[in-house]
């Protein structure tokens, strides 16, 4: 199964974080390297899971059941994105 | 009258075969929450261990010269699709259990690449789980689960875990992958659990 790019899911995080999160910076729990969340593999299924393009882990799990979002960040130890001017 | 193409006639009798919200589906979808690890087979070993009375242990070859089944299964996944008659060869679960006293009620299916899913004990033995590496005749195929994944037909596909290489057997039941998320910790098609409260 192939996987896409953080460009995938950018309409998803923009409607919980309430802004355009693609040009946002992870730190990966796992392996400590930090890039563009535009970078990170995306897998979709039975949800969306995006993964460390350098050590696979599981940076970020979301999915949405009966009107409520679920977001689970574990393996994202930290998230940086430019503060609206 | 023919089929448009890409149409498929459903057999009589098909329809009693799909559980709720299930559509019929021909091909076999591929779902992966990760990229398809590739164990070595000199380097792949199966193992059930924690809440029982004997942890256990075998390498390929071992595992290969284990009693084998073949069957033919309907196998239901969450995403709504269904496959009938699925033919499978593996080893039961209860054969890998085979003079084993088990002390928990439940287990965590282990897998390459970290995927994990918990099951009751009672969802697995008795003849309803295997452990497979032969799909439709063939080696299974590593985007399939190869060399070998766990198969329980009878609860939503996401419990048949791909690249399965151990059983933890435990006392109480912990979530899974999914189930962290929502997903239903039974997942029975037949009535529907997909999510958690269903």
């Amino acid at each position: 199964m192939t996987h896409l790019d953080g460009n995938a899911v950018a309409g998803d995080l923009a409607a919980i974080f309430t802004g355009d999160l693609s040009g946002a910076v992870a730190t990966c729990a796992g392996c400590g390297v930090t890039g563009p969340v535009a970078t990170v593999m995306v897998y979709e299924g039975m949800g969306e899971v995006l993964r460390c393009p350098d050590c696979d882990t599981v940076l970020l799990r979301l999915m949405r059941v009966a009107g409520e979002t679920r977001l689970d960040m574990r393996g994202v130890s930290l998230l940086r994105w430019q503060s609206a001017a | 009258m023919g089929t448009t193409r890409g149409f498929f006639r459903r057999r009589s009798g098909d329809d009693e075969r799909l559980p709720p919200g299930q559509y019929l589906e021909r091909g076999f979808p591929v779902l992966s929450a990760g990229p398809t690890p590739h164990v070595p087979l000199d380097q792949w070993d199966f193992s059930i261990t924690g809440s029982l009375s004997e942890e256990r242990s075998w390498t390929w070859d071992e595992f290969l010269a284990l009693p084998r089944e073949d069957f033919t299964v309907d196998i239901h996944c969450v995403t709504t699709w269904t496959k009938l008659d699925t033919q499978w060869t593996g080893v039961s679960v209860d054969t890998l259990l085979d003079g084993v006293e088990l002390e928990g009620g439940y287990l965590t299916a282990l897998c390459d690449g970290g995927y994990t899913t918990n099951l009751p004990v009672e969802d697995v033995t008795g003849g309803k789980a295997w452990v497979v590496y032969q799909y439709d005749g063939e080696e299974l195929e590593p985007e399939h689960g190869g060399p070998a994944r766990l198969l329980v037909p009878h609860l939503y596909f996401w419990k048949s875990a791909k690249w399965v290489r151990r059983l933890i057997f435990t006392d109480e039941d912990e979530p899974g992958f999914w189930e962290q998320l929502g997903y239903h910790d039974r997942g029975d098609p037949w009535l529907e659990q997909r999510y958690q409260g269903d």
